[in-house]
């Protein structure tokens, strides 16, 4: 499922998609920084409620699919511009991070 | 490519907003240069979190990196207040990075452990009040 595909589900909302077409191949979940690094794969869809700059570093330098901000948690608009020009896709979703991955789990 | 490509940085030592930009940059370079994408990612993430330690800790410093037929090296230097125990700071989970780092989701400890992870060499030299110099290599 590419992230495109996934923003159009109920409960996703697109909030930066400079390269949606990118395929979602699993599913990571966390907040620290350098767990994130260390731990999620390339093409993994990050769930996190972290929302400050640096997520858009951790994700391009991961080379993950997409954030997913989970809990509905809002975003500076500072951090989507830097996303859209660094090519960083980012979603919000209203679930809790568990019910976001299941949720993608069954579209996978 | 016969001659070693060489790229220089300067971090900012305190702006965490900043942070990374070397690592961006670097990453970018490699894509040009037509690096294979695990290389990049492995060589980024080192970087990054390399980048990292010299914001919270040695307010920034230079990073170096060296581009050749065989390996992408990368060397970091501070002169910050350098690593006592260097076998203690390797250990998964031990920080000293203060709480308004960690509020940021930086300072869990993972941050030299990530950067041995992802790549094939890594030395650290560090004197106590001087600074702190990492040489890291990821091969071809």
């Amino acid at each position: 499922m590419t992230v495109n595909e996934l923003a159009q589900y109920k409960g996703f909302t697109a909030v930066a998609m400079p390269d949606g077409e990118r395929e979602i191949k699993g599913v990571y979940i966390g907040d620290l920084l350098s767990w994130v690094m260390g731990r999620a794969k390339a093409d993994d869809a990050w769930i996190t409620i972290m929302s400050n700059i640096n997520i858009v570093a951790v994700a391009s330098l991961a080379d993950t699919a997409c954030i997913i901000l989970a809990e509905g948690v809002s975003l500076d608009a500072s951090v989507v511009e830097t996303a859209n020009a660094k090519g960083v896709n980012i979603l919000t979703a209203e679930m809790p991070a568990y019910e976001t991955a299941t949720a993608i789990g069954a579209l996978t | 490519m016969a001659e070693p490509l060489v790229f220089r940085f300067e971090v900012d030592g305190d702006n965490f907003t900043s942070a990374g930009q070397a690592s961006v940059q670097v990453k970018k370079n490699l894509r040009e240069l037509g690096v294979d994408p695990e290389t990049i990612r492995r060589v980024s993430i080192a970087m990054y979190e390399g980048e990292i330690n010299m914001v919270i800790h040695a307010k920034g410093g230079v990073a170096e990196v060296i581009v050749s037929d065989e390996s992408v090296e990368i060397i970091l230097r501070d002169s910050g207040p350098g690593i006592a125990n260097i076998e203690q700071a390797m250990q998964e989970g031990f920080s000293t990075a203060p709480d308004n780092v960690r509020s940021l989701g930086f300072g869990a400890g993972m941050g030299l452990p990530n950067m041995k992870r992802y790549t094939d060499y890594m030395h650290i030299d560090s004197v106590v009040g001087e600074g702190t110099t990492i040489t890291m290599k990821v091969n071809f």
